[in-house]
Order: structure tokens, then sequence, then C-alpha cells
């Protein structure tokens, strides 16, 4: 049989519907590089009967008529999703054993759809990291080594990027056809880039965020990561639903995102934010940026210069309000009710032992952050301040749509940097959401798309960012983009059995 | 009718250096009435199983969601407009941090900034006869905490649940009181509106309300002094315990030159004195910020004026109907209007009482609150009941008193009756009945009983002719006597008065 693991999602779909195989063999087949792909450490956890029992269960649903775009397709599933009666611990040593009772909405929606899970994917402690280096069960190695000037791949090891570093680790390694995401930052788009895959963050309020383990309540969102722009738009369709669990959650109707691919985007306004030519920022990046934008304009679209003003408080405003939602959503991991918990002299004994045990260092930081920022005599100066700066920076992006359709950008300012590189410098670190960041803020969708090769053989991705509510015009330019990018290396294998 | 109201005089609490004002100001936590908790469809039935009551949103679950539950909401929106307070039409819920292993999230969710309900003002009943207006602060909607358990095992805490989320409105006074007597009575009252409201049943043995109780003293009209905060004071009693406890405890501090610390406090029962909890260095940073899980509250108007034609008639509108419509003296009024069941019994009674006699309701008005006041509440104060448990039927009750009313049976023979109702729970007919109770109106059975006493009584005859009229009274009551109570007085009176005078 062929290598069915180099299938996008849909020619996959469109073989299962054909009747060229079958589910089951499509997941056989990815169990087996799964395992050979354990160096990697993508996955935390293999859900090997579960996804046979799924792929059965799919095969039944082609059989009768009932396949949608997900049906039969191996997933692999971040672990900040709740799955039910399935470890989901958000790669945290604090939820040890943790297994939910309950299923995610995005999760339930995709297996509704007939998808088939694959397993738990590692990612950065609670989301928090932007190289999946934070994770208790240990970094993600991803399948992506730079090429050195003799023309030989780096023996060390580079980082997937973050949170979502074992999704993208995990699809680009080929060992899941795609992955869910989440996106706080640019956790999707950031590691999308960093693998040379396709992230999708949708508007906030698209997808539900019940059962998704909370980094920070008002920017997460789920997406997906996936090898193309037509494979992240049928899966983008299975994740979003109004939920009435989620009081965020938007009661909108789901476009057919598929049928927005029409490869046309003649007189598509495209603005070119000039704020996000940042100093220092490498020339391949600009000379990328500067192809996406003659892309763009061959295919017939107009490109527009814009001015978004209070980019450069972004950063700081997202290091803000992040950290101070975390600091009360991971308030509950105190060792009463479930997870970790180190018994100590008392109650606060208890929880002093089981919270320095069971955060690790980032974690920490964090927590540390948002507490102070959210104290008696500093909200005002700096949570209060932040939310004032969120709200321009979301009036920014509003003024701006009055002129332009899409705008595109540069989704990280580096490719993926060797691992140990940045983690022990946060602030270079936490640079690398520089220009995925200010989307998060406004709530706009936003997809990153592998775009080129760095000078030493690393992806290098290009970021669209839309109109809220309207990721059909995203997802129509990101096709064309796409296309005019011709993005077609793959890893050279060094992991397993070669 | 014009009636003079007692000028409201302030108390003073008399110290070794002179006279000192007690400033009163009170947090009351309601609980909601509603069948499921503030943000999970949990039940909020109280005495469960421990845990029982606890949904993934309750406790706290990775990923667990708030939605808000909309009947809490309007009935806030009702107790606000039944205490007459202002409405806001956007408020938004806050987070307010802290950690207690009863508190599964790390954080109750309440309204910090910008409440559900605004400002508002109450009269209450001082005993003096006098009247004050007590201004509210605001009232907010928040989550309740789980409940700890320390003496279930010897070394380890037990938690349950069941209350953990539970939706309290926080009803917030002005530090408008002066007195215990004051907050005594502005406790009652807002306990009588919540129950008239139907938004929260007000039983403080089950912890559905409780109040903090800010206390602080200052010379008679001097700038405010440093106040002290009790918590979680169960029944009105001990709120007034706590209040002149530290009203005391306060001035001893100030005339020994020494200064009040700005401090939460502890109420213990068994010695009806407070202790310090925490100082004001210790006090948590609560680290409010607005719920990102939630989007702010908003409604319209019409959503608000729908909930203020479905409020019931308010204790202070039915008092004044009650005197001006019915003519039920004041004190009658005050008393029955305090408990909406009370007042709701009163009322279907006199429905009932016109119904049967025909009569115009104010004729009966006076006649029936006495009953309903004296006999019924008299008889319920001795077994310890409520009117909701009142083992007298409106229908035997009305039975009763139209068997007075159209003398049947005498006031004093009715006694005897409701006596026997309640033993029995039989109806006032049969019990006349069987009893033979019935009034004795037969002029002709009169005559002879009457006939009987004078023949008795020459003696007494001959001193009522020679001038001693007061013996007429002494004549009747053997005629009563001998009649065992149920001669009709008017027609012994009538018959009598011919025959001593020959």
């Amino acid at each position: 049989m062929t290598d069915l693991t180099k299938l996008t999602l849909a020619e996959a779909r469109d073989g299962l519907a054909k009747g060229d195989f079958t589910s089951l063999e499509l997941t056989e087949q990815y169990l087996t590089v799964m395992e050979n792909g354990r160096e990697m450490n993508s996955y935390i956890v293999e859900t090997t009967d579960t996804a046979l029992e799924m792929a059965g269960k799919a095969d039944g649903m082609i059989r009768d008529g009932r396949a949608t775009g997900m049906t039969g397709i191996p997933i692999a599933v971040k672990d900040l999703f709740c799955t039910k009666d399935i470890h989901s611990c958000a790669s945290s040593h604090i939820l040890d054993g943790f297994k939910p009772k309950y299923e995610s909405t995005v999760t339930a929606n995709l297996w509704q759809d007939g998808a088939v899970m694959l397993g738990k994917t590692n990612m950065d402690e609670f989301a928090m990291g932007s190289s999946n280096e934070t994770s208790y069960y240990g970094p993600v190695k991803n399948p992506w080594r730079a090429t050195k000037e003799d023309g030989r791949l780096d023996e060390g090891d580079y980082v997937p990027g973050g949170s979502s570093g074992g999704s993208a680790a995990a699809v680009a390694g080929d060992l899941a056809l795609a992955a869910t995401g989440s996106d706080t930052g640019g956790s999707i788009r950031q590691p999308a880039a960093f693998t040379g895959l396709v992230g999708m963050k949708p508007t906030y309020g698209r997808c539900s965020r019940w059962g998704m383990i909370a980094f920070a309540s008002s920017l997460d969102q789920a997406g997906p990561i996936t090898k193309t722009v037509r494979d992240a738009a049928i899966m983008m369709e299975s994740m979003a639903s109004y939920d009435g669990k989620d009081s965020t959650s938007v009661d909108r109707n789901v476009p057919n995102y598929e049928h927005a691919l029409t490869g046309d985007i003649r007189g598509m306004k495209i603005g070119i934010p000039k704020e996000y030519r940042m100093d220092g920022m490498p020339k391949e990046i600009e000379k990328l940026w500067q192809r996406g934008i003659d892309w763009m304009k061959a295919a017939g679209a107009e490109i527009i210069d814009i001015s978004l003003p209070h980019t450069k408080y972004a950063l700081p405003t997202y290091y803000i309000v992040a950290p101070a939602e975390a600091s009360s959503n991971l308030a509950r991991y105190d060792g009463v009710k479930y997870g970790l918990r180190v018994e100590g002299d008392g109650l606060s004994g208890m929880y002093k032992n089981t919270r320095a045990a069971g955060f690790g260092a980032e974690v920490k930081r964090r927590i540390l952050i948002g507490t102070y920022v959210l104290s008696a005599g500093y909200y005002d100066a700096y949570y209060l301040k932040a939310q004032k700066i969120r709200t321009l920076i979301a009036q920014d992006f509003s003024k701006a749509y009055e002129k332009v359709d899409v705008i595109l950008t540069p989704t990280a300012p580096s490719p993926a940097f060797a691992m140990g590189g940045k983690s022990d410098d946060p602030i270079a670190m936490y640079l690398n959401d520089v220009f995925t960041v200010p989307a998060s803020l406004a709530g706009l969708p936003a997809i990153s798309i592998p775009a080129g090769l760095s000078s030493d053989k690393l992806p290098l991705g290009l970021q669209l960012i839309g109109r809220a509510f309207d990721e059909e015009t995203m997802l129509r330019a990101a096709h064309v983009l796409e296309h005019a990018a011709g993005f077609a290396a793959k890893p050279k294998i060094w992991w397993g059995e070669k | 009718m014009e009636k003079h109201i007692p000028k409201y005089i302030p108390k003073y609490i008399q110290g070794a250096t002179g006279e000192w004002e007690v400033v009163i100001g009170l947090e009351i936590h309601a609980q909601v009435a509603s069948e499921a908790k503030l943000f999970s469809g949990s039940s909020t039935k109280f005495g469960a199983e421990p845990n029982t009551h606890v949904s993934f949103v309750c406790s706290a679950m990775p990923g667990m969601l708030p939605v808000i539950n909309e009947e809490c909401v309007r009935q806030a929106v009702r107790t606000g407009l039944a205490i007459g307070c202002k409405i806001y039409l956007r408020s938004v819920f806050d987070r307010k941090n802290y950690f207690y292993a009863d508190l599964p999230q790390g954080y109750q969710i309440s309204q910090f900034k910008d409440p559900i309900v605004g400002e508002g003002e109450i009269i209450v009943d001082l005993e003096d006869g006098s009247t004050k207006t007590i201004g509210v602060e605001r009232l907010h909607l928040e989550q309740d905490a789980g409940k700890s358990m320390h003496d279930q095992h010897p070394t380890q805490t037990y938690i349950d649940l069941n209350r953990s989320g539970v939706a309290l409105m926080e009803i917030v006074s002005k530090p408008d009181m002066r007195s215990a007597e004051e907050a005594g009575a502005f406790f009652r009252k807002i306990r009588t509106l919540v129950r008239y409201a139907g938004t929260c049943d007000g039983n403080m043995d089950q912890g559905s309300m409780r109040a903090d109780v800010n206390v602080s003293v200052r010379r008679p009209g001097a700038e405010l002094g440093i106040r002290s905060e009790t918590k979680n004071v169960n029944s009105i009693r001990y709120m007034m315990q706590v209040i002149a406890f530290e009203a005391r405890r306060q001035v001893d501090i100030l005339e020994d030159g020494g200064e009040v610390l700005q401090e939460t406090r502890q109420f213990d029962p068994a010695s009806g004195t407070t202790s310090s909890l925490r100082s004001k260095e210790e006090a948590h940073d609560y680290r409010y910020f607005p719920d990102p899980d939630l989007l702010p509250l908003e409604f319209t108007q019409a959503f608000v004026d729908d909930l203020a034609r479905g409020l019931p008639e308010l204790p202070d509108a039915k008092r004044k109907r009650l005197i001006n419509d019915l003519g039920v003296s004041e004190y009658n009024a005050a008393i029955l209007v305090a408990e909406k069941d009370n007042a709701d019994y009163f009322e279907k009674l006199i429905e009932a009482l016109a119904h049967k006699t025909n009569k115009p309701k104010d004729e009966l008005a006076t006649q029936a609150a006495n009953w309903v006041i004296g006999d019924l509440f008299g008889a319920l104060k001795k077994t310890g009941k409520t009117i909701s448990e009142c083992p007298v039927s409106i229908q035997d009750a009305t039975e009763l008193l139209v068997l007075q009313i159209e003398g049947t049976i005498s006031g004093r023979i009715a006694k005897d009756v409701f006596e026997i109702m309640l033993e029995t729970g039989k109806n006032p007919e049969r019990i006349v009945e069987e009893k033979g109770l019935k009034q004795l109106s037969d002029t002709g059975a009169i005559d002879v009983i009457i006939d009987e006493v004078i023949a008795d009584n020459q003696d007494k005859l001959i001193q009522y002719r020679g001038g001693k009229d007061k013996l007429f009274g002494f004549f009747v009551g053997q005629v009563m006597k001998k009649s065992q109570g149920k001669a009709n007085p008017q027609v012994v009176n009538q018959l009598l008065r011919p025959k001593l005078d020959g």
C-alpha cells in the first residue's frame, strides 16, 4: 500500500470517499509512524485503541453515506483540550493523573463529524511559551533542522515553536494528518510558521472554549494546524460552533469555508502595516514579506499601505492582560480537588508545596506578573491601562478595515531557533509573538501560511489577518498566497528508523 | 386621617467622659430563591447529602465556564425594585480572588464596580413610634462558597460544595443606623421585602440570610470613627449583641486613650463577644477584575418594567390600604404586614367573611384583625408554629367569625370553640352543634330563666327596686350563668329590665 501519511487532509477525504482506502488503514499507518517518531516527543499520550475504534466507526459513516469533511481523518489533539476519560493535563505536573469526565465542545464537534483521535500532543505548560520547552513532559523537537553551510543537517535540535509545538511537530513530521491547537497570543500561528504548516486562529467567539483548559480567557481560541489552507478550511468548519455553555461564544452561522477558496482575489485590498517593519528585523523576513506583497499584487489584489499606530504597545499589553487572567484562572489548581497534592503544614502549607512542585518556572513567572498587575495600587497603572490600550489596538484595526479587506504581515520575526537558545531570556522569547499578539488582542482571525525557507533552510511563514467573523475572505487570500509561494519543502527525516 | 408620629430622637451611649454615638452599616447576604445556582444548573435545595448538588462548573473542573442563570438576574431586579432602588441596565461580573479550600475556583464571581442595583432607601418603624429613613448603597449578585467541615475527622477538614455557586444578593446599607434597634429594624424590613418579592426565603437558621456588621463610634456629630467589621452574623439577636458589644468595646478603648483598629472580627454566640479575625494589614488583596468568561450583564428597561408589574403589593402600600380602606388600626396593620403570609391570611379571611355575611369589608376588618392577632397569633405562638403551618383553615376561621357576627354564639363561647378547634381540628359549626353551644335568643326560654333567677333572688329584687340600680348587672350575670353562657346578652337585657322594674 502507498504511504498514506503523505496525503493532505483533502486528499485523504477524497480517497476515503472513493473507497481507495479505509479510515482503519489510514489510521493504522499513522499509529505505526507515530511509534517511529517518538523521539520527537510530540505526543504525550497515544490513544491507539480509541483511534482504531473511532476509525471503525468512521468507516461505517462513510459506508452509510453520512461522511463529512472530517470523517475518518486521523488527527492529534493538543493536551489543552479536555477529552473524556483521557489524560488532559495541559502538559503540567499540577494536573497529574487528571482524566476529565467530559469532552470539550471543539473535540466533541470533531468526533461528531467522524474524526479519529490519534493521541494528545505535547505543549508548553498551560500554553505559556513560544518554544514548547516549558512542558512538564519535556521539550518537543522540531522535525526541521537547519542546514549548515556545508549542506549537512544540523545535529542539534530545533524548537517547533509554541505553545502548540507538539501539534505542529506531529503534523510536520507526518505523525498526524492535522491537529487541534489553541492560540492565545500566537500559539497556533508561530509553531505553524516554524514547521512549514498552515495554522489558523479564528475570530474570538467562533470556537467554544468550553472544555479547553484556560490560559487567558479573553484571548484563548481553538484552531487547526494543517498541511494546507484547504485542510484548515475543512477542519475549521468542523471545530467552530456556537455553544450556550460558553458565554463568549458567538451565535453566528458557520459557513462552508472550503467554498471560499475560489482562487480569485482580484480587486481584494491587502493592507501592509508600516509599524510591522521593526528595527532589527532579519533581512530574510523583510524579503519574504516583500515577496508576499508581490505575489498578491500579481494575483490582482490591490496593495494599500496602512498604519496601525498602537502596534508597539501590543506586546507589553499582552504580557499584562494574559498573565493577569492566567493568575486567576490557575488559582483552581490548589491540590484540593484533583491533580497533584503535596502535603504540608496546614492548608497554606499544602497550597505552597503543591503549587511550588506543580507549576514550572514560566508558569510561576506569569502567575507572579499577573498577581502583581492586579494588586491594589498597581491595577490602574497596569491592568486598567492595558485594557485601554487593548481598545486602541482594536480601533486601529477597525479603522484599517475601512480601507482594506485583509492585512499581510510576517508571522514571526525569525525562523525556528536552536533548542535552549532563548530559554534563559524571557524577553527574547516573548518577542517571538510580536507580530501575532495584536490580532489576538483585537480578537481577529489570523492565519499563518508557509511561504519560504530561511538561508539555513528552515520554514518561514506569512500571516494574514482578517476582519472579525470574515474568515472566508482571509482564507481566500491565504489560499492564493499558498499557491503563489508554492512551498513544497519537507523536513529531512532524522528520527526513528531511517 | 392625620396621626401624630413622634419625632425621631437619636440615642447616645453614655461613657465615662461623655456621650458617644454608634454608627452602624450592614452588608446583608440574602440567598436568591432559585431552583438552580447562579452560573450552573445544579440544584440549590437545602439539606441534601454533602457534594450531591455539584456540577463540573461548581467544582471548578478545568475548562468549565460560567453561564448566568437568568432567573437569578430577575430575582435581583425584583429585590431592587421592592427596596425602591435604582436598577442598572448594564452591570459587570468581577472576580474576587482569594484562596480557600471551600472556594474551588480560587475566586468568587461577584460584582464590584458596576453592580446590578444602585441606591435606594427604606423607612423603618422604631419602638417609640417614630420612623427613620435608612439608605441602601447597592445590591449586587455573587456566588456563595462551599462549606468547610472541621468536625468530621480528627486531623482533616472535609469540604461540602453543595452551596458552592449558589446565588447571593449582597445588600449594602449606608452607615445610617445609630442603634442596635435601628439595625434590627432595617434587617427585618429587608427580610420582609425579600419575602414579599419572593426573592429570598429569609430563613436565617438555614443560612438564607446573614449579615456582616460594621460598627464604629464617635462623639455626636463628629467625623466617622474607625470601624470594625464582624462577619457572618446569622441571627438578628446576635446582630444586636454584636453592636452592643462592639460599641462598648470601642468606647472603652477610646476613653482609655487608645485607638480602634480597622479589622475583621468574628462573633462567638456562646459568650456574646467578638474577637479579632484579621487586621487591616492582614486583609486580603482581592485583585478584583472583570471576569473574562462573562460578558457584561445587559437588559432593557422593558425587562425591568415587566418585572415591576409582576411584583405583589409591597408592605408599605398594603399597610396604608389596611388603615385607610379597611379601618384597621395602625398597630394591627403594622403587625399584619410584617410577614406576607400573615397579611395574606388576614386578607383571605376578610374576603371570605365579606362574601359570607354580605357586609362591607370595613365593617368586618377590626373584628377579624383582632381575632387574627389576638386569638390566632396567640395560639400559634403557644405552639411555636408559623402561619404557614396554621392548623385553622380560612374556611373554619370564617365560619367561627360568622357564627359570632350572626349572633349564633357569643364572643366568650367563640373562644371556647376556637380552643376545641385547635385541639380536635373539627370545624366550628360541628363543635357548636355537638356541644349545644348555640346562643339562646328564644325569648320564651330566656323568660323562664329570668323568672327562675328573680324567684331565687327576692332579697336582691327588693334592694334593686329600692334604688340599687347596680344590681342589674348581677341579675344579667345570674341569667347568663344559668344559661351556661348561651343566652344572647342583648335579649337578656331587653327582657330583664321590664321584669325587674315590675
